[in-house]
């Protein structure tokens, strides 16, 4: 199905259960629409790869409990408030986090993308997240000058099986406009399948537009596109719209419970059945 | 405190100042104190200091995704970054993942965010925190998101410069591994740091206090600054906008 065009059920239906999801963080534009359309199927057992960091997407599939495994950098709403159902998550033993540091992720996703094993990474020596990264090892610099030590740590490939991002704008070919977002090229190129939805549908081919083709996924990399409109609400999205603050700090209130949390989750899934 | 200026600009002036001769300052993430200092210190420098400003389109100019900020500080291209900390201790160590407990943290923080990796990169690292308590302050954190300093034979090129809170400067000796109090703020006494802070620190017999914005500064953060600062975080903008005395 590379580049085809398909509903956000069929999306959905196509991420299956306990696959390695990568995600973007909330800033880049989260696909909030298609992680409805996960829950609504009743997604289970997921592994995220927050690329490098997650918040509202992470908490909504947290909460709706299809997540088995975090690995991020960082957990975040903001100024909106704590992570609740991460947190309580995490407290209760229902998901494991493989906490890492934001370049670690990008630096597994880029040995995947060049068909390495693992990546070498500077900095994190001393700090508490190598002991508990069990997958991570601290090597000798191998070409370090005289013979001196020079340890440094090394992390394997990061090979999703799928990843789910949201952009501007795709063509019928399944090439799809990101811009400056360049992590998603990254995660596209890193992962077995990749899952897009855009805002609106483009006519002709984004590669003939020779000063929009380096800001493109080209297809081969693209497994299916669904178009959501306002499909990163209520986030952000970029210069398209702006989120809407006050539904985030709802949530963040609501989901201090389970209770409040399902609620929530209700509404937001019947608005959803309501447009579509 | 005199009326004439706030407690957030005088932070501001302060970390400005700290920012002296950088060639390039990278502000990150929910960081509108360090990222108005870093315009003012750009407006000071005629324009030599470079100023990127996560979130911000028109003070961002980055084009290679969430890679290039941390690609920049492996090169070498980032003089000054800021830091945070639910915990910060005497060595400097902080965290930024949690407390009680690790992974089923009683109390969970976001996690490390790039802090492992551009604390050992970034040569002018400062520490903001803007609750100074013993809560904050600990004789030791729970879990070293980053290290403050790092064993000789560890690749290191950067770390702590200072530490800025409410109620004063701290400098960062690495080679004693300890901080030392600069300067205590007008309005606040040093028994109040004393009182506040979980480990101990080095201080000159008699600390000096804190010097404010000269007019022409403030004059600047009341602009320009706020205006840029603005397009990030407009909500900050319009809170010290409204504070003005």
């Amino acid at each position: 199905m590379t580049g085809s065009v398909c509903t956000l059920g069929e999306l959905a239906d196509a991420i299956p259960d306990g696959a390695m999801l990568a995600i973007p963080p909330d800033n880049c534009g989260a696909p909030i629409a298609a992680t409805l359309a996960l829950i609504r199927r009743g997604a289970r057992n997921l592994h995220l790869v927050c690329v490098p960091q997650s918040g509202f997407q992470t908490e909504l599939l947290v909460g709706a409990g299809a997540v088995a495994i975090v690995e991020t950098a960082a957990i975040t709403l903001g100024e909106f408030g704590p992570a609740h159902r991460f947190g309580d998550a995490l407290r209760a033993g229902r998901i494991r986090v493989r906490d890492a540091t934001c370049p670690a992720i990008h630096a597994g996703l880029q040995a995947a993308v060049k068909g390495l094993p693992f990546m070498p990474l500077r900095g994190l020596i001393g700090s508490d997240l190598v002991p508990n990264r069990p997958d991570w090892k601290v090597i000798d610099n191998p070409f370090a000058p005289g013979g001196v030590s020079d340890p440094i740590v090394v992390l394997p490939a990061i090979a999703p099986d799928c990843a789910l991002i949201h952009a501007p704008l795709a063509d019928r070919h399944g090439n799809v406009f990101i811009g400056r977002k360049r992590e998603l090229l990254t995660m596209a190129q890193a992962s077995r399948r990749t899952f897009v939805t855009v805002e609106e549908l483009a006519p002709g081919n984004l590669l003939e537009d020779e000063a929009r083709a380096a800001g493109v996924i080209p297809a081969i990399y693209v497994t299916a596109v669904a178009v959501a409109r306002r499909g990163a609400w209520p986030l952000p999205f970029l210069d398209q719209y702006p989120g809407d603050d006050a539904v985030v700090s709802r949530y963040v209130e609501a989901s201090r419970t389970q209770q409040g949390f399902d609620r929530f989750l209700d509404e937001l899934l019947a608005r959803e059945a309501a447009a579509a | 405190m005199t009326a004439s200026y706030t407690r957030t600009e005088l932070l501001i002036t302060v970390i400005a100042r700290l920012l002296e001769g950088c060639r390039h300052v990278a502000v990150g993430a929910a960081s509108p104190v360090p990222g108005s200092a870093a315009l003012l210190a750009r407006e000071l420098s005629g324009g030599a200091t470079r100023v990127s400003v996560l979130g911000s389109l028109k003070n961002n100019f980055f084009t290679s995704g969430g890679v290039e900020l941390f690609d920049l500080a492996a090169q070498g291209r980032i003089d000054a970054f800021f830091l945070g900390g639910g915990q910060i201790d005497g060595q400097a160590n902080i965290n930024l993942v949690g407390t009680g407990g690790y992974p089923a943290s009683k109390v969970r923080w976001p996690g490390s965010f790039g802090s492992a990796y551009l604390y050992f990169l970034v040569p002018r690292v400062i520490l903001f925190r803007e609750e100074h308590t013993r809560r904050v302050f600990v004789p030791k954190v729970d879990f070293i998101s980053a290290p403050g300093t790092s064993e000789p034979g560890v690749f290191r090129p950067g770390g702590p410069h200072a530490l800025l809170t409410p109620l004063g400067l701290f400098s960062f000796d690495r080679d004693r591994r300890r901080f030392r109090l600069e300067s205590v703020h007008p309005g606040h006494t040093l028994q109040e740091i004393l009182d506040n802070t979980g480990f101990e620190f080095d201080r000159p017999d008699a600390v000096p206090q804190t010097a404010g914005p000269d007019p022409a500064w403030l004059a600047l953060i009341r602009g320009r600054v706020l205006g840029e600062i603005a397009e990030t975080y407009p909500r900050f903008a319009a809170r010290i906008a409204a504070a003005t005395p």
